[in-house]
């Protein structure tokens, strides 16, 4: 018998290795703000920031990433072209204005890759925010911190010229045609729940995937955010075209993107802050202009 | 369980027959062994197990993350909200297996057989059957789907479908294969070669020989690895998935997406377990029989 205690004793300690070490909360900084409560100023300075490592943003994106909303190359990026260490491409330039904003030098940015459905993991961020055009939705608040939206996002439909969905004049042209979105995305939730079509939609990995089957003509036409489709028509795929961009459809309306945070980080605050800074001063603008000049000119559906 | 020959699990039970001595050990299932230590054996499994399984339970569920974890992926709710379109999801992977399966077992049966062709004439089939098992073993099969899937059709040649399905179900049906090609060629090497000598001096010719004599045997040897294969086969048409197919995994990945909620891929993984351990319980009975059978004849 005694040796039967000791084997269970054995079995549950290997068990007990197992589990996890209790976790210090990552009470650095503050610890005070939470939410998006406008913190004191003094919060926000840049020595009190509450940053994951001390002195420095550390920012997470996918890799690899896609214009408009990253382009430039920097040698010795971990990201092939585009790298986000360019400065160039709205998220790029929007990042580096906003560690400005918070008081950080542009070689105090330091990007990690974090593949966008690991943004929404249980456990520690080993980085302060992920910007990868998140949608914010309730629903994704209840898993992670969102912070203000810093870009209007409309859905737009690309098509191949001479596919039965270029020459759509309305969302119910589109009921019969195949259609393909980007998983995770509002273009699939887009297609869903506005266009209805008679086939299921196709969804794929990421809009490299999605890309290709609309030039094979598996698909005939791909529903993504109105800036990827711009750059999508006019650089990737020539023989395509935006034909139209949605607004004003329930569900969707009001969509704008928002920078990820692990649930109950403190910085949130001071991020909101700063975008909104960014907005009230004219730089996020500036930089859209920028970027995304584009995004004009393209009949709406609705 | 009786069996003939009194190949009975529990020691001391079985009567010694002739030649009993020659028979190899057999190896103690997990049944045999819970029976082979009695009722007192059983009771101290059930407590070694309860504790053994209690404490990581209790560490899981005490552990400081333990309430976010739960939220993201055991979130009731989620899952009975995604699982509807999960299980649509699913029958589009079945159909995928079942046909991939009935094409893998004709298709990897020829690969073999052509590999296993003596003769020096037939040496370019030998060579390209080891080109083939060697090359679409070592691709990931991954590859193999973007290829066909991304590739066939953009070749636009007349007359080459260019269903996502299609060339998926044929990416797996290469790659799986080149896998059971190589069970089955074992089953082969593993029939003694007098067989085939003896089947020769019957007056059977070469093909006769393997059709007859070398294949019964050697298929029916290798069944259970050859189910085994087809266990990773099924879960593997998830990768489909990456051409834009809607198969389980992936409309559990909608809804994970969407929601940011990992719950949805809990009941795409309770569809694939609910297929694969009849399969797997199937194989074990299928190895048990085919011990009984050589046991009762001696062989």
């Amino acid at each position: 018998m005694r040796k039967l205690l000791i084997a269970v004793a054995v079995l549950a300690l290997t068990a007990a290795a197992c589990a996890p070490e209790d976790d210090e909360p990552a009470a650095n900084g503050t610890g005070t703000a939470t939410g998006t409560t406008s913190p004191a100023a003094d919060e926000c300075a840049t020595e009190n920031l509450p940053t994951f490592e001390e002195g420095q943003l550390t920012v997470a994106t996918s890799n690899p990433v896609f214009p408009p909303w990253f382009s430039g190359k920097v040698e010795g990026s971990d990201w092939k072209n585009p790298s986000p260490q360019s400065g160039e491409g709205f998220e790029s330039a929007f990042t580096y204005a906003l560690a400005e904003e918070l008081g950080f030098s542009e070689d105090q940015v330091i990007w990690v890759e974090e593949p966008f459905n690991k943004t929404y993991a249980p456990g520690d961020k080993e980085y302060d925010f992920s910007v990868q055009e998140i949608s914010i939705t309730p629903k994704r608040a209840e898993a992670v911190d969102f912070s203000v939206g810093y870009y209007d996002a409309n859905q737009a439909l690309i098509a191949l010229e001479g596919s039965p969905a270029a020459d759509a004049t309305s969302i119910e042209d589109l009921k019969s045609t195949r259609l393909g979105a980007q998983i995770g995305t509002t273009g699939l939730t887009f297609i869903e729940e506005a266009i209805q079509p008679d086939q299921e939609a196709q969804v794929f990995d990421d809009t490299s995937a999605a890309k290709a089957a609309l030039e094979n003509g598996q698909i005939d036409g791909i529903v993504v955010d109105l800036p990827t489709a711009f750059y999508i028509s006019a650089v990737e795929i020539p023989n395509s075209s935006v034909v139209a961009q949605f607004e004003n459809v329930p569900g969707i309306e009001g969509e704008q993107f928002g920078l990820t945070f692990e649930k109950g980080n403190p910085l949130v605050g001071c991020v909101d802050q700063a975008i909104e800074q960014l907005k009230s001063d004219g730089t996020l603008d500036a930089i859209q202009q920028e970027w995304l000049s584009d995004v004009v000119d393209v009949p709406v559906l609705g | 369980m009786s069996l003939p020959g009194g190949g009975g699990p529990t020691p001391g039970a079985r009567t010694p027959v002739p030649g009993d001595d020659l028979q190899l050990p057999r190896r103690p299932t997990l049944r045999d062994s819970l029976r082979a230590e009695g009722a007192r054996g059983a009771v101290i499994a059930t407590i070694s197990t309860a504790v053994f399984i209690g404490v990581i339970v209790i560490a899981a569920v005490n552990s400081p993350g333990w309430a976010r974890v739960r939220e993201s992926f055991f979130d009731g709710e989620a899952f009975a909200e995604s699982f509807p379109d999960i299980v649509s999801g699913f029958w589009v992977n079945v159909q995928m297996f079942l046909i991939a399966e009935a094409l893998v077992l004709v298709f990897a049966l020829l690969i073999a057989v052509l590999r296993s062709i003596p003769g020096p004439v037939f040496f370019p089939l030998r060579l390209v059957a080891v080109a083939y098992t060697d090359l679409f073993r070592g691709i990931p099969t991954l590859l193999v789907i973007f290829l066909l899937g991304f590739g066939m059709p953009a070749l636009r040649l007349q007359g080459l479908p260019t269903s996502e399905m299609f060339w998926g179900v044929v990416a797996l049906v290469l790659v799986y294969s080149a896998y059971v090609a190589e069970v089955y060629r074992a089953g082969i090497e593993s029939v003694h070669p007098s067989q085939r000598a003896a089947a020769r001096s019957l007056g059977l010719g070469q093909w006769q020989a393997m059709r007859f004599v070398i294949l019964p045997q050697a298929v029916r040897r290798v069944i259970p690895p050859l189910l085994n294969d087809f266990v990773g086969l099924q879960k593997e048409t998830a990768l489909v998935a990456v051409l834009g197919v809607r198969e389980a995994v992936r409309e559990a990945g909608i809804y994970s997406t969407s929601t940011f909620d990992y719950t949805s891929y809990l009941g795409a993984s309770i569809l694939f377990i609910v297929v694969t351990i009849p399969l797997a319980r199937f194989t074990d009975h299928l190895i048990a029989r085919g011990r009984r059978r050589r046991e009762a004849t001696g062989g």
